[in-house]
């Protein structure tokens, strides 16, 4: 195991007179936040928007300047801007469906800036702020819940699998992968790389899982499990999937769990950063509990008032990831108005691309299901899309 | 050449293919120190190493799952399912992760993964050992599944299945694991995905896979002495299908028996028995027949012999389908 560097947050940080306290509409946060996620929980920013020492993860974040928290800031306001617009496009009958990540931001964007080029992620498919740091356009998400095709990025390019909707699948292929950094000999030397596997609290049910924390455990695969506890699967709580907090699972197949604050962006950074170090040198897997909320439904199909309180979701939004980012940039940091403004100019502008190429998609050609079953094709399905291609073309001419 | 038994033929294909690639993995449970449970991977981890062949933990979905993983990773994993009764853990990552990766990225991220699988009955085993699930596969898109039936189609279909950018199910007759032949290790096989006539004739057509396919060539010679020119096709390609070779020999026949150990409803054979009448309808003589296992769990062991497809069932077959 690593030895965290004590690191003592910098004195010099910007806290210049009569901005030390935030605006009224900052401040709600402040009011009645309170921390959960019980003793064991790394957190580096408070739901008030205090930043709090941590002997453990400090080193982690010293390098979190106010440029830098202003660049995750500026990251969870896009994400969470294109997920609404991404609800609303659904509502509008442009989309199939949408997964919102609403109140991830933090859990997502914090894991994601803390990979490297060279490492590899495999998203279940709330993951739009990993995807978003891996540098995949949020309109290529689109075409999932278009239905235009399966996911149009380049995997390997962007260091991003494809979602995978069948729970806990992603996994066991997250493990192989790291498995095979292993086995190239890309752990522990400068060239070392390291996988992420992001996953909810309902998968940690899944057999794919275990077998997963099997697998990496004996192969001592380099692989980092990163688990968002949003506690709710669908319409079931947490407390249907397991008796032990999730992070303390990780004991028992010999690798370290450890629970952040899913909220808390400079905890999620750090908490990952040191994660997928252990996993550089040799010390994964690593399980990470990122312990947070889903504030939306679980899709845009989805009806949370059947299942949880509205009381519930009024005490989470006091611990919004965003609020508590905005509030230490403000108070603590001195950061003026127009940044904000800029930030939420930026948001909307993305928004509108997103929902302009959204609309724009074109439908795919009806032989599009015949293309790529194979790799080196079938005579089977080739004869099946002439045979329908002649079938459509049939219909040409008639009335 | 080399007289080899069929697992001698697979182990020394897995060979020459890992010594071609070291992209080629090895991995299943207990393939490593003990060579397999019917000593298919003998002597490869020895050769190789631990890395190139895995003893993996005891778990099906595990073993698919990090070959699909691996396989994103650039590997070429060759997985062994101990008996074809245990594949079902994994057969969701087969199904929902191996067989559709290709598609579902649009040919970025292939899948060049090989299941191989010990089937079928006739070695007196207790449940779950004794399975023909091969349907099971061929019904996924995604997935190609092949079957061989003897040492010489063994020796060169491991290792085609191997190089092919696909995935593939690799069906292998478990009770024909110790039949031996001359393997001629310089001949040029056929293409993997192609139904090859296994003896010709122009009386019946006979067409099975696997370990059906040596009580088919026994029941063409028995019929000799009926007077019966019978000519046996091995399908080996159970997906795609090669049919080609059923229906020109259909055509001539006019007669076609189609035999497999695996229940008859919804089954390859069943596609076989479509295809043909689709294709020769105007040839057939008599209606094609099916001779296959029973659509019931595969039965308690002294019970197999009378599952199994044997002989006299086979010409029994033949019998109808001559005097119709």
């Amino acid at each position: 195991m690593s030895t965290p560097q004590d690191w003592t947050p910098p004195t010099s940080a910007a806290t210049r007179p009569g901005r030390d306290r935030p605006g009224r509409d900052h401040v709600v946060a402040g009011l009645k936040g309170t921390d959960e996620g019980g003793a064991d929980l790394v957190q580096l920013l408070t739901p008030e928007g205090v930043r709090v020492p941590d002997p453990r993860f400090d080193s982690y974040a010293a390098d979190v300047d106010v440029e830098m928290l202003k660049g995750l800031y500026r990251d969870l306001v896009l994400v969470r801007r294109f997920d609404r617009e991404g609800n609303a496009l659904q509502r509008q009958g442009q989309l199939g469906i949408w997964v919102p990540l609403l109140g991830q931001e933090a859990a997502q964007i914090g894991a994601g800036r803390a990979m490297a080029p060279q490492d590899m992620a495999f998203p279940s498919y709330r993951e739009h702020g990993v995807a978003w740091t891996r540098g995949v356009d949020p309109t290529d998400l689109l075409g999932i819940f278009r239905g235009t095709d399966h996911g149009s990025w380049d995997p390997r390019e962007k260091g991003f699998h494809l979602y995978t909707i069948v729970i806990g699948n992603q996994c066991l292929n997250a493990t192989g992968y790291a498995m095979g950094q292993k086995f190239e000999g890309k752990v522990g030397g400068d060239d070392a790389e390291a996988t992420m596997c992001f996953f909810g609290d309902g998968a940690t049910s899944q057999g794919d899982v275990h077998e997963g924390f099997v697998w990496a455990a004996v192969y001592d695969a380099p692989v980092v499990f990163y688990c968002q506890n949003n506690q709710w699967a669908i319409s079931e709580p947490t407390e249907r999937q397991t008796r032990v907090p999730l992070y303390k699972r990780a004991q028992g197949y010999g690798f370290p769990g450890i629970r952040v604050d899913g909220n808390d962006v400079i905890a999620c950074l750090a908490v990952t950063r040191w994660a997928l170090e252990e996993c550089r040198t040799g010390n994964g897997p690593v399980l990470v509990e990122a312990f947070t909320y889903r504030m939306d439904a679980h899709t845009t199909s989805d009806d949370p008032t059947r299942y949880r309180l509205a009381d519930e979701l009024e005490l989470w939004k006091l611990k919004d990831p965003i609020e508590r980012v905005r509030v230490h940039l403000v108070r603590s940091l001195g950061v003026e108005p127009e940044f904000f403004d800029d930030v939420q100019a930026q948001a909307d502008e993305l928004a509108a691309r997103f929902r302009q190429f959204c609309v724009d998609m074109p439908a795919p050609a009806p032989d599009r299901m015949f293309s790529q079953v194979y790799a080196e094709g079938s005579p089977a399905v080739d004869a099946q899309r002439e045979e329908f291609l002649a079938y459509h073309a049939s219909f040409e001419g008639a009335s | 050449m080399a007289v080899l038994t069929m697992a001698k033929a697979i182990n020394d294909g897995l060979r020459a293919a890992m010594e071609r690639d070291p992209k080629v993995l090895v991995m299943g449970e207990d393939v490593g120190k003990l060579g397999g449970v019917f000593r298919v991977t003998d002597g490869l981890q020895k050769d190789f190493g631990e890395q190139r062949v895995l003893d993996t933990p005891l778990a099906e979905s595990g073993i698919i799952g990090t070959a699909v993983g691996l396989a994103i990773r650039g590997f070429r994993p060759v997985c062994e399912i101990q008996f074809d009764g245990f594949v079902f853990p994994g057969y969701d990552q087969i199904v929902s992760q191996l067989a559709k990766l290709h598609f579902r990225s649009q040919g970025r991220v292939p899948m060049p993964v090989v299941v191989r699988i010990p089937f079928g009955g006739g070695i007196g085993a207790v449940e779950h050992h004794s399975e023909s699930p091969e349907a099971l596969f061929a019904h996924v898109a995604g997935l190609k599944v092949v079957s061989c039936s003897n040492p010489v189609d063994a020796y060169w279909m491991i290792q085609q299945a191997i190089a092919s950018d696909d995935p593939v199910i690799f069906f292998e007759p478990k009770r024909r694991y110790w039949e031996k032949a001359e393997v001629d290790l310089s001949a040029t096989p056929p293409p993997l995905h192609s139904a090859q006539v296994a003896r010709p004739g122009s009386s019946l057509t006979l067409a099975g896979y696997g370990p059906v396919l040596k009580t088919c060539l026994e029941a063409a010679e028995a019929a000799v002495a009926d007077g019966h020119d019978i000519e046996v096709i091995d399908l080996r390609t159970l997906s795609p299908l090669d049919l080609d070779p059923v229906f020109s020999s259909v055509r001539r026949t006019g007669r076609l028996v189609v035999v497999a150990e695996a229940p008859s409803e919804t089954s390859v054979a069943a596609e076989v028995c479509a295809r043909v009448q689709q294709e020769c309808f105007h040839s057939l003589e008599a209606p094609v027949l099916r001779v296959t296992g029973f659509d019931t769990p595969y039965p308690p062991s002294k019970c197999e012999e009378d599952y199994l497809p044997d002989l006299d069932r086979v010409l029994d077959a033949v019998d109808r389908s001559m005097g119709w």
